[in-house]
C-alpha cells in the first residue's frame, strides 16, 4: 500500500533520498518528465493539456532526530529536526541512520527518579538514545554523527478508515500527487516533492522559482485538535471532516476569490471540505506565494490527529477527499472555469 | 490634507482584503500616474515616468495600505464570534473596541470573566455583535471574515486620531508627493503595498516586479514621549524619523546621510529613529533579488495596533518635504 510505504521511509529534513527514490519508482513509465534540483526537491512533469501550468507541492521530510554525539558509555546524544514535542519521547523505538539500526529512546526508570523529577517532564539532558552499544567506539562503529533518527513506527489501520503511523505530514500528500499524476488529469501540471519544510519551509521557494506555475496547490498535513480538553472554538480541524481549506496561517493568508471557487466546486460535487480554522503553523503555501512578482496559490490540508508525535493518525477517507477535490480542481482549470489570473 | 487623511483612515482594508481601500487610493491617483497596475498580492502600482526612463533603475516607494484587524474563526451557539489576529494584535488594547464586519455589520469586543487581567489572551475574548443565536450571526458573518476597528477620523489641535494611521498615513504622504512632483530623470513607481502587517509581503512581490535601484518606505514608528513607555528617542511633532535602524533593515549609511544632510540643507525638522522591534516594507525590499537600497522616513505615532493611533501635523509635512526634496536631487546611487 503506498502510504504505507511512503510513511515507513526514514527521511527527516536535509535526508529525503529514501522518500525521493521511493517516489521516483512509483512515478516511472507514467510518461512524466523526471528531474531533481541542487536542494534535493523532486519534480515530475505532466504534460496533459493546453492549460497554463499548474504546480501540486508536498514535502517529503518528517520530523525526527539527527546524532550529535556519544557519551563514553555508548549511548546517542541527539537533537530535534523540525518541531517535535520532547515530552511525547521517553520510551519510544527508533530507527538511526539509512539502514535503520534500532535503538531506543532511554529514560531513568521511575523506580530510581526521585520526587521532584517525576513531576518534571524529560529535557533534552536527560534523554539519551540506546543501541545496545557497550562502548563509545562501538556505537560510532554503527551510528555517525548527523546520521537522522526516525521513529520506527508501523502504519497500519486501527480502524475500518483510520490508519495509524508517523509522518502522514506529508507523505499523504505526496501519496495524493502521486495518485493525481497517474490519473493523467487533462492540464499541463508538475508535481513538486519538496526538502527541509520542517526546519523552515527552505525547499517550497526553491521549487516555486523552478517551476514557475501559474497556480499552486499546496498538499499538507496540519493539527486535528478536535480532542479532549480543547474548546470547540480552538479547534482546527476534525478528522473524517474532509480536506482542509486554509484561510490564514502563519506564513500566508489565502486568496478569498481562489477558495471560494474551491468551495463552490466542492460543494457542486459532494465532496466533504472543512475550513482550517486557526492561524498557527506555516506550511509551504507561505514561500510559495511570494516567489517572483506573486504566486496564486491554495493550501489543502489533512487532518492528522497527534501531528509530530511517534503516532499520528489519519483518516483514508479524508485523503480520498483531497485526491477527488484537486482532481476537480484540475477539470474546472481545464475548462477554463477557474479564476487562474485573480488578484487578491 | 484632513479630507485625505480621513477618507484613507476610514476605509476598511485589512492585510489581504485590501480591495477597498486600494480602490480609495486608486480614485485620488488615477490622474496623477501615467501607468496604474494591481499585481497578485494586490499591491497598487502606479508609474509616473522619468526623462531617462529605462535607461537607469527605477526608484520605489512603499507605504502599506493594509491594517492590522480580527480574522472570525468560530461562531459560538449563542452567537459570540471567536476570532484571531491578523498582525501584530495585543489583547489589553481590544477589550471594549468597537469593531466593523466586511458585512457592515458592527460590534464590541469584550472578554470572558478573568481573575487576573495579565492573563488575557485572545482566545478568552470575543466579538459581541447584538444576536441571540448562531444562525442569526450567520447572516452578518463568515468564518474567515476580518473585523476591524470602527472608528472616525477626528483633529486634535496638531494631531491626528484615527484607527489605521498605521500606515494610512503613509500612503497619504506619497499620494501628497505624487501629486507635486516634477518629471525626475529616473521612472518613480509609488506603491501602496498589500499584506505588510503579516509580513512584509506585498513589497517582496512589487520590489521583484519593478527591480527597483533604490527602495523607500514610508510608515510609523512608536513614540517614547508618553508617560512611563520604553526609552525611545522619537517624540510626535518634532519631525519626520529617519530610520536608521528595525529589526528587518539597517539602513544603508549612504541613504542616511543623504536624508539627513537634505533635512539640514531644507532646514526641515528630523529625526533619528532606532526601533527596537519591528518592521517595514523596506526591509522586504532590501532583501528582494541580489538587494536593493533601501531607506524608510517614518512618522511618529502613538498607540501604535490600537484602535486610536495618534501622529502630528508637522512630522507628516515634514516627511512629505523630505521625499519630495529627495526624489528631486537626481540621486545617483550604485545600480
Amino acid at each position: 500500500m503506498l502510504i504505507k510505504e511512503l510513511t515507513e521511509v526514514p527521511g527527516i529534513a536535509g535526508r529525503e533520498g529514501q522518500v525521493r527514490e521511493l517516489i521516483k519508482e512509483q512515478l516511472k513509465g507514467q510518461d512524466l518528465a523526471l528531474s531533481g534540483d541542487a536542494m534535493g526537491n523532486f519534480y515530475a512533469r505532466w504534460e496533459g493539456g493546453q492549460t497554463p501550468l499548474l504546480m501540486l507541492a508536498s514535502h517529503m521530510d518528517e520530523v525526527g532526530f539527527m546524532v550529535m554525539g556519544y557519551d563514553n558509555s555508548g549511548l546517542i546524544k541527539f537533537a530535534p529536526v523540525g518541531g517535535i514535542d520532547l515530552r511525547v519521547v521517553p520510551g519510544k523505538k527508533v530507527y538511526l541512520g539509512d539502514e535503520k539500526t534500532p535503538g531506543v529512546i532511554g529514560v531513568k526508570p521511575i523506580h530510581m527518579q526521585k520526587k521532584a523529577e517525576q513531576n518534571r517532564p524529560f529535557s533534552r539532558q536527560d534523554l539519551l538514545i540506546d543501541i545496545g552499544a557497550s562502548s563509545e567506539n562501538e556505537a560510532r562503529k554503527k551510528v555517525n554523527i548527523g546520521d537522522q533518527i526516525t521513529f520506527s513506527t508501523t502504519t497500519e489501520f486501527i480502524s475500518e478508515r483510520v490508519m495509524k503511523g508517523k509522518a502522514f505530514d506529508d507523505r499523504a500528500g505526496c501519496a495524493a500527487i502521486i495518485e493525481i499524476l497517474k490519473s493523467r488529469p487533462p492540464v499541463k501540471l508538475c508535481g513538486a516533492f519538496t526538502v527541509q519544510e520542517e526546519v523552515g519551509l527552505r525547499g517550497a521557494g526553491v521549487a516555486a522559482s523552478n517551476v514557475g506555475p501559474a497556480l499552486a496547490l499546496v498538499l499538507e498535513g496540519t493539527t486535528a485538535s478536535d480532542v479532549p480538553e480543547s474548546p470547540p472554538h480552538r479547534y482546527s480541524t476534525t478528522m473524517g471532516e474532509g480536506p482542509a481549506l486554509t484561510i490564514m496561517d502563519r506564513s500566508f493568508l489565502a486568496n478569498q476569490k481562489l477558495n471560494q471557487r474551491v468551495m463552490e466546486l466542492a460543494e457542486r460535487e459532494g465532496i466533504k471540505y472543512q475550513l482550517r480554522r486557526t492561524s498557527i503553523g506555516g506550511t509551504d503555501s507561505g514561500p510559495i506565494h511570494l516567489r517572483e512578482e506573486g504566486i496564486p496559490t491554495i493550501g489543502l490540508s489533512l487532518p492528522c490527529r497527534y501531528i509530530h508525535s511517534p503516532a499520528s493518525l489519519l483518516n483514508m477517507d479524508d485523503l480520498q477527499n483531497m485526491i477527488d477535490l484537486v482532481k476537480t480542481i484540475l477539470q474546472d482549470i481545464a475548462e477554463g472555469g477557474f479564476p487562474i489570473g485573480t488578484t487578491y | 490634507m484632513e479630507q485625505l487623511i480621513k477618507k484613507l483612515t476610514e476605509a476598511y482594508g485589512p492585510s489581504g482584503r485590501e480591495e477597498q481601500i486600494r480602490e480609495v487610493i486608486r480614485e485620488e491617483i488615477s490622474d496623477l500616474a501615467d501607468e496604474i497596475r494591481v499585481d497578485y498580492l494586490g499591491n497598487l502600482i502606479a508609474l509616473k515616468k522619468g526623462t531617462a526612463s529605462g535607461k537607469k533603475k527605477p526608484i520605489m516607494l512603499a507605504a502599506h495600505m493594509d491594517e492590522i484587524g480580527l480574522m472570525i474563526t468560530h461562531i459560538e451557539e449563542k452567537g459570540f464570534l471567536r476570532f484571531t489576529g491578523v498582525g501584530g494584535i495585543a489583547p489589553s488594547r481590544l477589550t471594549g473596541a468597537r469593531m466593523i464586519l466586511p458585512s457592515g455589520r458592527k460590534g464590541l469586543i469584550y472578554h470572558e470573566p478573568l481573575k487576573d487581567s495579565s492573563k488575557l489572551t485572545l482566545e478568552k475574548m470575543y466579538l459581541d455583535i447584538g444576536v441571540e443565536t448562531e444562525e442569526e450571526a450567520r447572516e452578518f458573518v463568515t468564518i474567515g471574515d476580518i473585523a476591524v476597528a470602527d472608528e472616525p477620523f477626528i483633529v486634535l489641535g496638531n494631531r491626528f486620531l484615527a484607527k489605521a494611521l498605521d500606515d494610512r498615513i503613509g500612503c497619504a504622504i506619497l499620494i501628497l508627493v505624487l501629486q507635486q512632483m516634477e518629471k525626475t530623470s529616473r521612472d518613480l513607481y509609488f506603491v501602496f503595498t498589500s499584506q505588510e502587517e503579516v509580513g512584509l509581503r506585498g513589497a517582496r512581490t512589487s520590489a521583484f516586479g519593478i527591480d527597483p535601484g533604490l527602495g523607500l518606505a514610508v510608515d510609523v514608528t512608536m513614540a517614547g514621549d508618553t508617560p512611563e513607555v520604553k526609552k525611545m528617542d522619537v517624540k510626535l511633532g518634532a519631525g519626520a524619523a529617519i530610520k536608521v535602524k528595525d529589526s528587518s533593515l539597517i539602513t544603508s549609511p549612504l541613504i542616511r546621510d543623504k536624508m539627513i544632510e537634505i533635512a539640514e540643507n531644507e532646514k526641515i525638522p528630523y529625526q533619528l529613529e532606532v526601533l527596537p522591534r519591528g518592521g517595514t516594507d523596506a526591509g522586504g525590499i532590501s532583501l528582494t533579488r541580489e538587494g536593493v537600497l533601501a531607506g524608510c522616513v517614518s512618522i511618529p505615532c502613538r498607540y501604535v495596533h490600537s484602535p486610536g493611533e495618534m501622529v502630528d501635523r508637522r512630522d507628516v509635512e515634514g516627511a512629505v518635504k523630505l521625499l519630495e526634496k529627495m526624489l528631486q536631487q537626481d540621486l545617483e546611487f550604485p545600480g
